[in-house]
């Protein structure tokens, strides 16, 4: 691995090299903690249809059973991620900033019961209808962020045959350490799970795109996939947004993905390493998605962590948990600061989806006066996806989204690159995310 | 437990460095070694026009911005200071003061502000404000002198009396093009130093602040057009390096072509405007009455911007090559 040339590394056109790096959390191994004597788990986390609760007030349920199944081939079923008592099915603040339907669970004894693992299934034994069935039955949903049904990735149209899978271990957010931490400590859960992967596709290649800032991450994996030669590590240029779905693609297999077009037109199924280290639990530790591994960072933390914790567990308890707040924070961000969401009271669970917590304090965060574009050009440069941004978003301030349209407003996957390097601290994925939502009202 | 507020945004909740002034102040910065040059040149008079052009259009700049309703903290941006120097820079050196005066309020208050201020211009406004001096006092902004001696340009000379009575001017060929290059020669206050105008743009082209597309489109084709078509007698007779080293080309493709306002999104589009200027640079130095041709031929050629951003785009991700 050393041997490699780093300037000859793979990667995508356009990105950005955000100056913010990794170093809050220390590049540290996963912290333990203590469980949330109470979570609530919204009922719709993932993209799709939400699912319907299965249980009522006062139930009683165990960790790992399900209290909420899908609603539809786009949907997941729903685990208790503690064992304890159903206190209530009714609205909470979600992320989202909305309110949403949520079962509350509150743990009501003292000790909680281990989730034993005793008995470990052989994955090869399972046909891949089996598996893809165990996949769908665990609840699982891509953990990189976007929260899609994962059996849905898994069930291509029969005239889409999938040639590779990418294992996507790159985390090209600032901040974000948690992936790498996955592939650290379980290397093997990762590779199984993209085997598994490839057994339900039925295809014979696999690789794990990891960016050449994390050469622990790189090392762990290779020795791995050693003697698996039908999976390839594919160290990758630093560069964000290389953890974009078709800019991986693009880096692991110089494919691109047509515009609206999905990765299975190219012959690629994406899995986040978190997704697949799920996936194996789901498969050999029929263990279904009910905790996640995130990292929370941020100077005004007393300790920035990785750790692993229960969906639904509220911000409130766990940054308690980890040791609360040094600083009064500005900003908390559920996510990447490139693309998170912010939130407005820390009274609200973490879903599936959430792959970090951030709490910036006010010098990490500014407020941007917004001005006129000067016509740098500098976002068109950047742009992954080639379009330009610039005139989107004046067309956009003009009211014309037909214009916007035209221009590819679309194709834009909201990564920030052109925002970020704005000297005019344009909002400019804010404007096309306003531009996208008045299109489709109106269509 | 909420004792603190927290605030919400869209992301990206991080942002570059890069600023707005930042930008300008450095392109300022990249034009002093020219400025400095201009002052042990034509002497002192070249400081008070730079100095009269740079504080008139800052002061237009501070009205305009007030008349309009507009926050006046962007009076110092860098904007108006390099919109000065600029106009001061294509000004010769003993115009009366005044006129730099009038010129700043052709460039801030007409060119720039009532088209609705910086971003939203649609010509380079010292270009503009130059060009409207030259049209209304072509007397005054005709007339040069070097180390007080009253002379005109080698271009004008060159137009009018041909190359071998211009080489009667220098010593040797080789004399001439090293006067070209270092700038000891009369011209505009900034225009004729091409060695710290390339200097200067240095600095530009490793901030990225400008890219090499349109200056080298520009310039190459007004030398390959200079050397085919350019000479009195006939095709290939023509003088390139006289033709790229005179006047205000390296000036005008170096900072006038580049500013990032007038001119294409695009680098496709920057090459194409680059061609364009020097194709129409060419062609009034060629055929025109004026013996010099950069200033309105990037003017021109800032009209056809939008057209050219809206037919010239960057290859969108996933659509493959030469469909639309």
């Amino acid at each position: 691995m050393k041997s490699k040339n780093i300037i000859n590394l793979q990667t995508f056109t356009g990105g950005i090299h955000p100056h913010l790096d990794k170093s809050l959390t220390g590049r540290k191994k996963f912290k333990p903690i203590k469980l949330p004597s109470k979570v609530r788990l919204p009922l719709s986390q993932h993209i799709g249809a939400p699912s319907k609760p299965v249980v009522k007030v006062g139930d009683i349920v165990k960790e790992g059973q399900v209290i909420a199944e899908a609603s539809g081939f786009v949907s997941v079923p729903l685990h208790a991620s503690i064992s304890g008592k159903i206190t209530a099915i009714k609205k909470f603040p979600v992320c989202s900033g909305k309110h949403s339907m949520c079962i509350e669970i509150t743990n009501t004894e003292t000790k909680t019961e281990i989730n034993s693992t005793e008995n470990t299934n052989d994955w090869k034994k399972f046909t891949p209808d089996q598996l893809k069935t165990m996949v769908e039955e665990a609840g699982i949903v891509g953990l990189g962020g976007a929260a899609f049904p994962t059996h849905v990735k898994l069930s291509p149209p029969n005239n889409k045959k999938i040639d590779i899978v990418i294992g996507n271990g790159v985390e090209c957010e600032p901040y974000l350490d948690a992936d790498r931490n996955t592939m650290v400590s379980s290397p093997d859960k990762v590779i199984g799970g993209i085997q598994i992967v490839m057994k339900i596709l039925g295809c014979g290649k696999g690789a794990v795109g990891i960016e050449s800032d994390t050469p622990d991450a790189i090392n762990a994996m290779s020795q791995k996939t050693e003697n698996i030669s039908s999976i390839n590590i594919v160290p990758l240029k630093l560069k964000y947004p290389q953890g974009a779905e078709k800019q991986l693609i693009y880096a692991v297999t110089k494919k691109e993905v047509p515009c609206g077009g999905l990765p299975m037109d190219v012959g690629v199924v994406v899995i986040n390493v978190g997704t697949a280290v799920a996936i194996y639990d789901a498969v050999v530790y029929s263990k279904p998605l009910y905790e996640r591994n995130m990292t929370i960072a941020g100077n005004c933390l007393n300790e920035s962590v990785n750790i692993n914790v229960r969906v639904g567990a509220l911000l409130n308890d766990i940054i308690d948990e980890i040791g609360g707040f040094k600083t009064l924070p500005s900003k908390i961000i559920l996510g990447g600061p490139m693309m998170g969401q912010t939130v407005y009271l820390l009274d609200i669970p973490v879903t599936k989806g959430t792959s970090g917590i951030l709490c910036l304090n006010e010098k990490e965060i500014s407020i941007f006066k917004m001005g006129a574009c000067i016509r740098c050009g500098k976002c068109l440069d950047i742009c992954p996806m080639g379009i330009s941004p610039a005139q989107i978003a004046q067309a956009i301030e003009f009211n014309n989204t037909d214009i916007a349209q035209q221009l590819g407003v679309f194709d834009c996957m909201e990564c920030g690159c052109c925002t970020y390097v704005c000297p005019s601290n344009r909002e400019i994925v804010q404007l096309i995310k306003l531009a996208k939502q008045q299109i489709k009202n109106k269509g | 437990m909420s004792s603190y507020k927290l605030k919400t945004s869209i992301s990206p909740h991080i942002r570059s460095k890069q600023s707005v002034s930042k930008i300008m102040w450095t392109v300022n910065l990249s034009l002093m070694p020219v400025f400095l040059f201009s002052i042990y040149n034509f002497g002192i008079q070249a400081l008070f026009v730079t100095l009269t052009c740079v504080i008139s259009c800052v002061l237009i700049e501070a009205l305009c911005l007030r008349l309009r309703g507009k926050p006046i903290d962007t009076v110092f941006d860098g904007s108006a200071v390099l919109t000065g120097i600029l106009l001061a820079f294509n000004l010769p050196p003993d115009v009366p003061l005044w006129i730099p005066a009038v010129g700043s309020i052709v460039a801030i208050g007409v060119a720039k502000q009532a088209f609705g201020g910086l971003g939203y211009n649609i010509f380079n406004p010292a270009l503009a404000a130059r060009c409207f001096l030259l049209s209304a006092w072509p007397v005054e902004m005709t007339t040069w002198q070097v180390h007080g001696i009253t002379g005109a340009t080698p271009l004008g000379i060159f137009k009018e009396k041909g190359m071998s009575y211009l080489l009667t001017q220098f010593s040797s060929q080789s004399d001439m093009y090293s006067k070209l290059f270092s700038g000891n020669i009369g011209g505009c206050i900034g225009e004729t130093s091409v060695i710290l105008l390339i200097l200067g743009s240095l600095l530009l082209f490793y901030k990225k602040i400008i890219r090499w597309h349109t200056p080298v489109a520009y310039i190459s084709f007004v030398f390959i057009l200079g050397w085919l078509f350019g000479g009195q007698k006939g095709f290939l007779s023509g003088d390139p390096l006289f033709y790229i080293f005179s006047g205000g080309l390296f000036l005008g493709a170096l900072y006038m072509a580049t500013d990032m306002v007038t001119t294409p999104l695009t680098n496709k589009g920057k090459f194409i405007f680059g061609l364009g200027c020097g194709l129409l640079t060419f062609l009034i130095r060629k055929f025109g009455s004026y013996p010099e041709g950069v200033s309105y031929s990037i003017l021109l050629m800032n009209t056809a911007t939008p057209i050219i951003d809206r037919y010239i785009k960057n290859r969108k991700f996933g659509n493959p090559k030469g469909k639309k």
